[in-house]
């Protein structure tokens, strides 16, 4: 194994910290075989580039557009091969001391060559990062979620689900398009969403602003129940007796 | 302890000229008033009428007194505190008594009264305002020096500066002369930031501040970044509080370009109106705002500073929606005497 090279991946939205990371690497290529893979500009860019490639080390910067580092972490951890994650950041006060905490390997830029170096050796010998602690880490809610299918990540945009749906152990993530099945429990993903879906029932959340409408489904005797049609998808989701009060709640700013 | 005497003298007497005085010395004349006339009178009817008569005499006096020391008030700023104080009592108590014989000839109950003892209650009143600016003056200065200490320590993110210095040594091999550039600017702006700054400077003096910081934010950030100026003509040698532009750039970066994956611009206009410079700053913005506790101590440190220098009548106003940030300011326009 050791004959074998390193394959690095570089992400920052930041060109010139990436070419600096280049020109470090460089240096240590002389003591340390590897082999720069490739360069993304955000949490996006470096999952498409991981699939496409194997992947050792990344290099991964926390403040980005589009999906910063601390997500595409999480989405990392959802591959069969994780590449090993190493943050990088110029000044993050709150992320560091989580990372020092949960012994999460990171850098602080300006990075030294003795310390990239260092971290580089390091990464063969550690273990993959947990899921839990990252979410727990992350200040804000991820925009996307991530889905494995057939030895790939497929990665959902939040501002397209309509509806997430608990089924045995799987979460069903409903998009107008498709449906697509998760690992993930459904009270930590209305923890994380709060402020996005709304739970209609004991295995459902619902995007509120796609909501349409409420209508009354009248059963056997006196036993009615209220039905959601959500903007979008056919699917007609009843409303737990628990959970009415979402619709007088949520009613009343309907037009 | 040269300057710090200066700033007791500068602080001793209000500036009369300034909107926010003016507005004070009439509401606490004003609360005088009724209460001088509360203290003689027993019922609501009573206190209405005996409020009026006093205003007729009051309130000619103070507009007065504030023409008169509108006009002598730089003079008088420059004498010994002891006799700029005895100096506006003299000429309180000499336009009390002026008016008090204009009344006499008027048939009203106040003319009646001994005149000594509104004469006296002018001297007390006088004294009383005074007063209250001199404390006024004590609360807030040591804000100044507090807003000095935070332009050391949170005016600029150090998240910028890390990014900044990476972004030169990136720079060094490839291009060793940028680099110097770079770290030239680098150096300029930290040299301003650790200056005493409780000065006003001129604008093209800040507006080059402004085109350092941003010429080193466009090392890192290349495309993504785009600035466009405006600015009306004759404005360079207008006064404005140094580091007033820069930290709201700044903020516009930090919260309007970096989160976005597409290039967004940043608008500064600074206009000439009548004897107002207004400020006007506009950034793309994405409804949530990461970080807002930063954002909003910047802008807090800004408005009390204005609020330091121009008391009532500079104003810093926000405005969020349609996908902009727009911060405006509004300031009188003063320039240096010669």
């Amino acid at each position: 194994m050791t004959a074998q090279k390193l394959r690095v991946a570089i992400t920052d939205d930041e060109a010139p910290a990436r070419s600096r990371l280049k020109d470090l690497l460089e240096d240590i290529a002389g003591t340390l075989p590897l082999e720069l893979v490739g360069e993304a500009a955000n949490g996006r860019e470096l999952l498409d580039l991981v699939q496409a490639e194997p992947v050792d080390v990344v290099l991964l910067d926390i403040r980005m557009p589009e999906m910063d580092g601390l997500e595409a972490a999480q989405h990392l951890q959802k591959l069969e091969d994780a590449p090993h994650v190493i943050f990088t950041t110029a000044y993050d006060d709150y992320a560091l001391k989580a990372f020092d905490l949960h012994a999460i390997d990171y850098l602080v830029k300006p990075i030294r060559l003795r310390r990239l170096h260092e971290a580089l050796l390091r990464s063969r010998s550690l273990t993959r990062l947990s899921l839990d602690v990252l979410q727990s880490i992350a200040p804000e809610p991820r925009t996307h979620l991530s889905v494995q299918e057939r030895d790939r990540v497929i990665l959902v945009p939040i501002a397209e689900i309509r509806f997430l749906r608990a089924e045995l152990k799987y979460v069903t993530i409903r998009t107008p398009e498709r449906e697509y099945l998760m690992e993930e429990s459904l009270s930590r993903l209305e923890q994380e969403f709060a402020s996005r879906f709304v739970r209609i029932h004991r295995n459902c959340l619902v995007a509120r602003e796609f909501i349409e409408s409420f209508e009354r489904e009248s059963g056997e005797g006196a036993d009615t129940r209220w039905l959601v049609s959500v903007r979008g998808v056919t699917e007609k989701l009843p409303v737990s007796r628990r959970q009415q009060h979402v619709v007088k709640a949520l009613g009343r700013n309907l037009p | 302890m040269a300057s710090i005497e200066q700033n007791t003298r500068l602080n001793f007497l209000p500036d009369f000229r300034n909107l926010g005085v003016l507005l004070r010395v009439l509401i606490i004349v004003s609360l005088m008033t009724l209460v001088a006339a509360a203290l003689k009178t027993y019922t609501l009817g009573d206190w209405l009428e005996s409020t009026s008569l006093l205003a007729a005499l009051v309130s000619p006096l103070t507009i007065l007194s504030l023409l008169v020391l509108a006009a002598v008030g730089p003079w008088l700023r420059r004498l010994d505190a002891r006799w700029a104080v005895a100096l506006v009592v003299a000429i309180e108590v000499a336009l009390c008594a002026a008016l008090l014989r204009v009344v006499a000839h008027v048939p009203l109950e106040v003319a009646e009264q001994a005149p000594a003892r509104y004469l006296l209650f002018t001297a007390l009143a006088t004294l009383a305002v005074l007063g209250y600016f001199q404390l006024r003056s004590r609360a807030l200065s040591p804000a100044v020096s507090e807003a000095r200490l935070q332009a050391l320590q949170a005016r600029i993110r150090p998240h910028f500066l890390f990014n900044s210095i990476n972004a030169v040594l990136s720079l060094m091999r490839a291009e060793p002369r940028r680099a110097e550039e770079a770290l030239e600017d680098l150096a300029e702006l930290f040299r301003v930031l650790m200056a005493d700054n409780r000065r006003l400077i001129p604008l093209a003096r800040e507006l080059e501040i402004c085109r350092q910081y941003l010429a080193l934010e466009a090392l890192r950030l290349g495309p993504r970044l785009d600035v466009k100026w405006s600015i009306d003509p004759g404005l360079d040698d207008a006064l404005v509080p140094p580091l007033m532009l820069q930290p709201l750039l700044e903020n516009a970066v930090y919260h309007g370009i970096e989160p976005a994956a597409q290039p967004g611009t940043v608008t500064i206009e600074l206009r000439h109106r009548q004897d107002k410079l207004r400020i006007g700053l506009r950034n793309p913005y994405r409804g949530e705002v990461r970080n807002q506790s930063g954002n909003r101590m910047a802008l807090e440190n800004i408005r009390e500073r204005l609020q330091l220098h121009f008391d009532a009548e500079a104003e810093l106003s926000t405005h969020a929606g349609d996908g902009v940030f727009e911060v405006t300011i509004s300031l009188p326009l003063m320039k240096e005497e010669r």
